[in-house]
Formats: C-alpha cells, structure tokens, sequence
C-alpha cells in the first residue's frame, strides 16, 4: 500500500512508473482547468496548452461553443498549432500542420489534404481528436480527457464557492486574464505545489527571509500617502502572522481532493483593503452594480487559496489562478495569471499585478524559496533510506460537515494532504 | 580615482555583483531609481502587466537584505556569477541623463546547476562626482517569456 491514513510513499514523488499511471489515470480522467473564457472571446481564438501529456489546442469555434483539440496532426503526429495564442479571423482560415500540408478547421475537421488521390479516402480521418468532455463555470474552462465521469457541477463540489467568490468580486460580473502570464518550472514532483498552497505551517519556516526584511521595511503610507512598494511589504509580513491566526483558519476538503482556506483574509486584513482609498472606490462601484445588500454578502466572504485538484490552485481575492503542468517525474512548470475585474477601478488591478510580482513571481521574494523547498524535497524522496512521508498533522481530529466538505480540527491540519491522496487512490486504483 | 567613463562604471558595476559586494552595489542606484526586469518582449508598462523585477529604491533594498538572511533558502548560499557586459553603446545626454545600452552575458552557478543568461541592457546614469549613480536600469532577458526555474541573482 503506497497511501495510509496519515503516511504515503516516498515512491509516488519518485518513481518514474508512477508519473506514468498517474498520467493516464488522474490527468486522463480527471476535469482540467485549462483557462478562462476571456482568452478566447472571438470564434476562431485559440490558445494551446496541455492536458498531462496531451498537447491541445483550446478554440472558440462558434459563439456559444468552446472546443478542446488534440494538438497533434492526424497524418504523421506533428503539432499543428505552435506554442501560444492566435485567431482564426475567417471561417476559411485553416490550423495547418507544417509537415505535409493537412488543414483543419476551427473545430478540428479535416478540410484539406495535398496530394489527395495518393490516399485511400475512406481510410482518412475526419479531423483532430477532440478532447471528449469541455465545460465551463462562471467563465472558467474545464476539459476531461475521459468520456465518462463525474459532472464539472459534480466534481467541484463545495469548492465551487470559490469560483463563485472570484467572479462575484468583479462589479461587472466578469473577470478578464490580463497582465502577462509567469511560468515557473522546478525539478519536484507536481503534488509538491498542491501540498503547499494550502499549508498553514510553512509560511515562518519557508518564508522567514522574505518576513524579516518586510518587518524591517519603512512602514506603508497613509491613505493619500501610498508608496509603490507598500503592497509588497504587507503581503510580506502577512507570512509573518502569529501561529494562532494560522491556527484559526479553515480549512476544508472535498471528496474529489479539493481543498480551500477561509476564516483569514477578511477585508480589514486584505492586503488591498486595509483603509486603502481604491477599496473603497471599488466598494461603491460594487455597490453602485449589485446593491448594497449583496456587495456586503460578496465582501464578506472570506475564502482564500483554493487548490483544484489535480492541476490548479487560485487565490479568488488577490485574483490569481495558477495551472500546474507535470512534465516528468521530477520536473514541473507551473503557469501564473493575474485577472482584472469588469468595473472595477484601475488600482484594483495595479495592485493585482504588484501583489503578483512580489509573491507569485519567478524572481520574487516568496516563490524563489518555495522552489528551492520543493527541489530539496524531491531530493529528499529520492533517497531510499527512508520509506514513508508523514502527513499526520491533525489526523484524527477531521471534522465531517454536512455540506459533504470535511474540515481540518485547526487551519494548519494536513487534511488537504491527504484528501487529495484520498482521491489519487481512486484516481489511480480504478480500471 | 580619475573620473570613470561609462564603460568602466558597467564593469564596476558587474564587478561588485560578482564578488559579492550586494550593497555596494545597491549604493549605486539613486534615492528615486527604478530596476526593472520586464516579463513580455518589448513590455512597455510595469504597472499593468507584471515584471520578473519590478523595484523601487526600496524593494531593491529589501532584495539585498533578503540575500543576506541566514534563512533565505534560495540565496543562502549565494549563486556565483561572472556578468560579463558587452557592446556599450553610449547615447547623447538628456535631462541631465546619459542613457547607455549594453548586452549582458551572465553565468551562474549554484546548489549544482550552471545557468547562462542573456540580455538586452539599458541604463540611465546621472553624474555624480567623479562616478555616476543609477537613476534606472532595465533588463531585457531574451528567455523573460520562457518557462524559467527560480531567478535568485541579481542582474
């Protein structure tokens, strides 16, 4: 047995047959956060990206429809579309593999095929392989690699709180991706990602440089005396909070292995908010949108990281959403971005991207020593001298709800842990 | 020490990063600085699309500090370097500005992985005495858009 109550494996970090399976069996079966509507507003916008191991092509085919494409040429294997985003202006305009000419359409059809007659045409195929299942929440877009399986409505759960908290936030009802997108790599398992986002206990330990230096950091300004750097020395300190804040989290995971943190950053703790004029500009313009009554109801929902198991983890307040791509065993790249909100005012999304640079990116203060905790991990796991990861924290103490949710008995509980290694089991035992 | 001309204040500038003198480095740049490493190609703002490095005076204080922490994990030890500064071109002087551009070719090597970078440079140099001070400096990596691993050095 590779997973216990309160231990795993050191193998399912390490162990290349794993990745394998866990290829096949979680990334092949599981729903996929793959994107957001707003990255392909127009029919013809696509972008690429990958599933596990499948490269795929995300289109708008038609105004109502989004279709996901195995990004592989039907002839000889050749990615038809190269890395990135673009639009198919035209209906007649054509993905065209840059091998031997095969086109297909925005919905993967095959349309043409230079020297046809060499063919047997019955024994053409009819287009790109879609990807069977695409759906799509609140904006969000999810695709699942399996033909049969749990419902996208299903699958979230309770988790789907989050999604809602992220998009209700937007005075205009809608987020938009904006502001550049970081990709981060690292030599670590991919599991290690989603078994820090949520984990109360690392902030003092991991992040202690990045704290000490905040706290000896000129203080914020005023309201009306901001400085540029303000953002990042709150967010900084903010790792520094006392164990009892920690403590007091909560902390909930789903069936599925999702997991979210809530009961922390109220809006007098937000970083944005905090007696930050912009705040309450954006406070009255959400206001101004949905009313007083429901702006109150929207703000004072207080989730936080939510991990999307098994690829994504957001932050619906600081309106960052992160997809984690494993490439090998040992080697993962994590993909970073920033939304801004419909209406809302222009700070609000200064403040996103500062609040991005400071902890979400690849020379910041905060993730540069996550990723060197990971790498030191995977080389910890690596060894065979000692078999089993002990994620005990709080075990026994899990509190059922009876939402379907299960909380951890303090915020800073491995629940999340090993919920989700609950769900790698049913992911990787199953036929 | 006789007045330093531009190309001999870029290697004093490489070198004290190579040798590990971080905060006599950082007493180059002005009170009102900025050190920018854009995430896009040709990126224009750093207020609405995010930056590798975005720092006023201040953060890039703090990015300083950090490296001296004996619990910053990605910085302790520290990576060495060789940044090794090529094709300076010195622009007109301009509000009291010179604006100089450079190509960087730097090596680091740490915790068993040598890394090589390249970048597109620009400074903007304000005399001061006999040397220049740093009103702003802006690196260009050419993989910036690329999926990197962690960026602990300083450029």
């Amino acid at each position: 047995m590779l997973v216990r109550a309160d231990r795993v494996h050191r193998s399912v970090y390490a162990d290349p047959a794993i990745f394998d399976l866990e290829m096949e069996r979680v990334f092949g079966r599981a729903w996929l956060v793959l994107g957001h509507e707003s990255q392909v507003k127009a029919p013809g916008d696509y972008f690429t990206t990958r599933m596990g191991r499948e490269p795929v092509i995300v289109v708008k085919e038609s105004k109502d429809k989004i279709k996901v494409l195995v990004n592989r040429c039907m002839h000889r294997g050749a990615m038809v579309c190269a890395e990135g985003r673009g639009r198919l202006a035209t209906e007649s305009e054509r993905f065209v593999c840059p091998y031997h000419g095969w086109s297909y359409d925005r919905g993967g059809v095959l349309q043409a095929v230079p020297f046809a007659s060499g063919y047997e045409k019955d024994r053409l195929p009819k287009g790109l392989k879609p990807v069977p299942r695409v759906s799509v929440y609140r904006g969000f877009i999810f695709a699942s690699l399996a033909e049969s399986g749990p419902g996208l409505e299903e699958f979230l759960g309770t988790a789907k709180a989050s999604f809602d908290d992220f998009v209700d936030r937007a005075p205009g009802g809608e987020l938009e991706v904006a502001g550049g997108v970081f990709k981060h790599a690292y030599n670590g398992n991919w599991k290690l990602m989603l078994e820090n986002h949520l984990d109360g206990a690392h902030p003092a330990w991991v992040h202690a440089s990045s704290v000490a230096v905040a706290r000896g950091a000129p203080e914020p300004g005023k309201p009306g005396e901001e400085h540029y750097y303000d953002i990042a020395v709150r967010q900084m300190r903010q790792n520094g909070a006392p164990d009892s804040v920690w403590e007091a989290i909560g902390m909930w995971t789903t069936a599925h292995g999702h997991g979210y943190m809530g009961d922390y950053h109220d809006d007098s703790r937000l970083v944005a908010g905090m007696g930050n004029p912009v705040f309450d500009q954006y406070r009255n313009k959400l206001i101004e949108k949905v009313g007083e009554k429901e702006a109150d109801r929207i703000l004072r929902v207080t989730l936080w990281n939510t991990i999307l198991y098994p690829n994504c983890s957001f932050m619906s307040q600081f309106r960052q959403l992160r997809i984690i791509h494993p490439l090998a065993v040992d080697r993962s790249v994590v993909y970073t971005y920033s939304f801004r909100m419909k209406d809302a005012p222009p700070q609000m999304f200064r403040d996103t991207v500062a609040f991005a640079n400071v902890v979400n990116g690849t020379g910041s203060w905060v993730l540069t020593d996550d990723l060197e905790v990971y790498e030191r991990i995977q080389h910890g796991l690596t060894s065979g001298a000692v078999d089993w990861v002990y994620v005990g924290r709080g075990h026994g103490r899990d509190v059922k709800e009876p939402s379907g949710a299960a909380r951890g008995a303090t915020g800073t509980s491995e629940i999340f842990i090993r919920a989700q290694f609950a769900a790698w089991l049913r992911y990787l035992s199953a036929q | 020490m006789s007045a330093m001309n531009v190309e001999q204040f870029l290697y004093h500038e490489a070198r004290l990063l190579d040798t590990g003198q971080l905060e006599a480095w950082l007493d180059l740049f002005a009170d009102d600085a900025t050190y920018w490493l854009p995430l896009e190609r040709d990126q224009k703002d750093p207020l609405e699309t995010s930056s590798i490095i975005h720092d006023d005076r201040t953060l890039l204080e703090l990015r300083v500090k950090q490296a001296r922490h004996p619990r910053a994990h990605a910085r302790q030890p520290l990576a060495r370097t060789v940044h090794q500064v090529g094709n300076v071109m010195v622009h007109s002087e301009k509000d009291s500005e010179i604006r100089v551009n450079s190509t960087l070719q730097l090596i680091e090597f740490r915790a068993e992985k040598q890394r090589v970078w390249g970048a597109l440079v620009e400074h903007r140099l304000r005399r001061m005495g006999d040397s220049f001070r740093i009103a702003h400096k802006r690196v260009d990596l050419v993989n910036s858009e690329g999926e990197l691993d962690g960026i602990a050095i300083l450029f």
